[in-house]
C-alpha cells in the first residue's frame, strides 16, 4: 500500500513536469475554458432565460463541470500514447505497484482540473458571477467537482487504453462526453428541452453534479443532487477503475 | 540459486490463429550472452516478453534465476532490465529526469536514484544532453537513455530487444562497445537481433528462431560447422557465361552451386586441392576467372541453410532508416 502511494506520486510528478514544457497543453488548460465562458456569456447567454438567476451564475458551475470532463482527454490521449510509445511496457517490466500508473495519471489530473477550475472562477468573478452562499459551502463544491472529474479520469483511463490510437481514443470520448455535457442542465434548464431529452437530462450525471454544485454555490434547490453527486462519482469510480486496470495488466499484450 | 539464469521450458504462446512460440526450449547459465536470431516476426520480442512478464504463456513454463515469470511475477521484475525496440523514455522529461523516474519506481529514494542517473549519463556519454528532454535526442542517444534505463538498478539479467535496428553503423559500433563493457561486469544478457554480424560479435551462445521455432541452438563455430564443407566462392569475368561455370563445378560439390550474378558459390567436398583443381576446371570450360577464395561458412550461409532464405543485412536496414 505504501509502495502504491509513493509509486503513483513519481508518475502524477512524471505528468506534471511536461506542463510548463508544453505550452499547447498550457493553453489547453487555460485559454480554450476561458473561450468557452465568453462564447456562452456573451453570444448565446443574451437569448438563454434562466429564472431566479442570472446567466453568468447559472453558466459558471455548468461550464466548470464540462471543462473538467474534457480534462479527462489529456490522460486518455496520455494513455494511449504511452502504450504505442513502449512507456507502459517498461513500467509493467519494472518492480512497480500495478495501479500506480493509471492512479498516477488520475492524480495529475486533479491538479490540473484544480488550474482550470481555478481560471474559470477568477473569469467568472471579472464577468460578473458570485457565490450566494457561505464559504464552507463554497469549498464543498470545489471539493465535489474535484472529486467528480477524479472518477471521470477512469472513464478517460479506460478509453485510452482500450482504443488504438490516439485518433480513435480522442473521438470515443468525445462521442460519449458530447452529449452527456450538452443534454444536460450544464447550459440551459433542462425543462425547455423535448420530453425525450428531458429525461435523459434529469438522469444524467452531469445534470445532477451541476445541480449539487448550483445548490452548494448558489443556494438552488438541492433535491438530493448533492448526495446523488457523490454516489455518482463512487459508482463511476467503481465501475470504470477495476476495468481500467484490468485493461492495463493486458496492455500492449499483443 | 538456480542452475540456469535463463530457463524456457516448452513456452507456447498462440495469437489469434497465429502459433507465435512453437514450443520453445532455451537456457542461458550466469554470465551468458544469448543472441537470439531470426528475421522479422519469428517471435523474438514475443518470447522476451513473455521472460519480462508482459506476456503470460499458454502452456510451458520460463524461469529467470529460478523465479517463475507467472507465480513469481513481482520478484522477478526486480531482477530484470529491459531495453525494448522501441525506446521507451519519455519524451517530456530530461534524460536524467527520465531515469531518476526509473530509479525511483524500482525502490531507490530520490537522492540515490539521482546519483545514480548522473553515473549513468556519464557512462553512456550523455552529461551535456541529460539536461534536455529526450524528444531532441537522435535515435542513437534515445538508444543509449533506453539500456541506461535498463540498467538504473544494475538488474542481474538484461533483455535486450534488437538494440541496434534502426541504428546507423556508427551508433550501432557505439551500443556494441557499451553491451561489451557490460557483459565483462558479468550481467547476464538475453539479445535478439536480426543481424548475423551483431550477434556473432556478442553472443557467447546463438539460438536461431523462425516461425516461433527453436531451429538451432550453438556457438558460433558449432553452427558454422553443422554446414560441413568449406566455402569456395568464384567470382567469373564479367562476360563469362554463369551456367557454364556451374556445370564446370558442380561434380566438386554434393550441392549444386548457387549463382549470384558474376559471383558462383558452392561448398566443397575436399579442402585440399580444391583451388587448384577449380582453376583447371573453370579454364578447360574455357571460363574467365577474376578471383577466386576459400572460406569458413559464415553465418549468413548457416541461417540460409536453415531456413531457406537471407536474414536482412544491416547495411540496408541503416539506408532505409536514413
Amino acid at each position: 500500500m505504501r509502495r502504491l502511494a509513493s509509486d503513483t506520486l513519481i508518475i502524477a510528478e512524471r505528468n506534471l513536469i511536461r506542463l510548463p514544457r508544453a505550452p499547447e497543453l498550457l493553453i489547453a488548460f487555460t485559454i480554450q475554458p476561458i473561450m468557452f465562458v465568453l462564447l456562452f456569456r456573451y453570444v448565446f447567454g443574451g437569448a438563454i432565460r434562466t429564472p431566479g438567476y442570472s446567466y453568468v451564475d447559472f453558466l459558471i458551475p455548468g461550464i466548470i463541470v464540462q471543462n473538467i470532463a474534457f480534462g479527462g482527454f489529456v490522460t486518455a490521449l496520455g494513455l494511449n500514447e504511452d502504450v504505442h510509445k513502449g512507456l507502459i511496457d517498461r513500467f509493467r517490466s519494472l518492480p512497480m505497484a500495478r495501479a500506480a500508473v493509471l492512479a498516477g495519471r488520475t492524480l495529475s489530473d486533479i491538479v490540473t482540473n484544480a488550474l482550470s477550475l481555478g481560471i474559470l472562477l477568477i473569469t467568472g468573478v471579472i464577468i460578473g458571477f458570485s457565490f450566494h452562499t457561505s464559504a464552507l459551502d463554497a469549498i464543498a463544491g470545489v471539493g465535489l467537482l474535484l472529486l467528480f472529474g477524479f472518477a471521470f479520469s477512469w472513464f478517460f483511463a479506460f478509453v485510452g487504453l482500450l482504443t488504438s490510437t490516439p485518433e480513435s481514443a480522442n473521438s470515443v470520448a468525445f462521442i460519449a462526453v458530447f452529449p452527456l455535457t450538452f443534454i444536460s442542465s450544464a447550459f440551459v434548464p433542462v425543462n425547455t428541452m423535448p420530453a425525450a431529452l428531458k429525461a435523459f437530462a434529469q438522469v444524467n450525471p452531469f445534470t445532477i453534479v451541476v445541480d449539487a454544485v448550483r445548490h452548494l454555490w448558489l443556494g438552488a434547490p438541492a433535491h438530493n443532487s448533492v448526495w446523488g453527486a457523490v454516489v455518482w462519482s463512487f459508482v463511476i469510480l467503481a465501475f470504470f477503475s477495476p476495468i481500467a486496470v484490468a485493461r492495463y495488466r493486458r496492455a500492449a499484450g499483443q | 540459486m538456480a542452475d540456469y539464469a535463463i530457463e524456457v521450458r516448452g513456452v507456447v504462446k498462440r495469437f489469434g490463429d497465429v502459433l507465435a512460440l512453437d514450443s520453445v526450449d532455451l537456457t542461458a547459465k550466469e554470465g551468458e550472452v544469448l543472441g537470439l536470431l531470426g528475421p522479422n516476426g519469428a517471435g523474438k520480442t514475443t518470447l522476451v516478453r513473455v521472460l519480462t512478464t508482459l506476456l503470460k504463456p499458454d502452456s510451458g513454463s520460463a524461469r529467470v534465476r529460478g523465479l517463475d515469470v507467472v507465480r513469481d511475477a513481482a520478484r522477478l521484475r526486480e531482477q530484470i532490465g529491459l531495453a525494448g525496440q522501441y525506446a521507451a523514455v519519455d519524451e517530456n522529461l530530461t534524460g536524467l529526469e527520465n531515469l531518476v523516474m526509473v530509479g525511483r519506481l524500482y525502490g531507490a529514494d530520490r537522492k540515490t536514484a539521482k546519483a545514480r542517473g548522473a553515473e549513468l549519463l556519464e557512462q553512456f556519454d550523455l552529461v551535456d544532453a541529460g539536461r534536455r528532454p529526450t524528444k531532441t535526442y537522435s535515435g542513437g542517444m534515445r538508444r543509449r537513455l533506453d539500456l541506461a534505463a535498463a540498467l538504473v538498478a544494475k538488474p542481474p539479467v538484461l533483455f535486450l530487444d534488437e538494440p541496434t535496428t534502426g541504428l546507423d553503423p556508427r551508433a550501432r559500433l557505439l551500443l556494441w562497445d557499451v553491451i561489451d563493457q557490460l557483459v565483462a561486469g558479468g550481467v547476464t544478457a538475453l539479445l535478439t537481433t536480426q543481424y548475423l554480424d551483431e550477434a556473432d560479435r556478442l553472443a557467447n551462445t546463438i539460438a536461431v528462431i523462425d516461425h516461433g521455432r527453436l531451429i538451432a541452438e550453438g556457438t558460433s563455430d558449432q553452427l558454422k560447422d553443422r554446414l560441413g564443407g568449406e566455402r569456395l566462392e568464384v567470382q567469373l569475368e564479367p562476360d563469362a557465361d554463369p551456367a557454364v561455370a556451374v556445370r564446370a563445378l558442380a561434380p566438386m560439390s554434393d550441392d549444386p552451386p548457387v549463382v549470384e550474378r558474376t559471383v558462383v558459390k558452392l561448398s566443397v567436398r575436399e579442402h585440399r586441392g580444391a583451388i587448384v583443381e577449380a582453376v583447371k576446371r573453370l579454364s578447360e570450360a574455357g571460363v574467365g576467372v577474376d578471383d577466386l577464395a576459400l572460406r569458413r561458412p559464415t553465418l549468413q550461409d548457416v541461417f540460409m541453410s536453415l531456413t531457406g532464405r537471407a536474414v536482412e543485412e544491416p547495411g540496408e536496414e541503416a539506408e532505409r532508416a536514413a
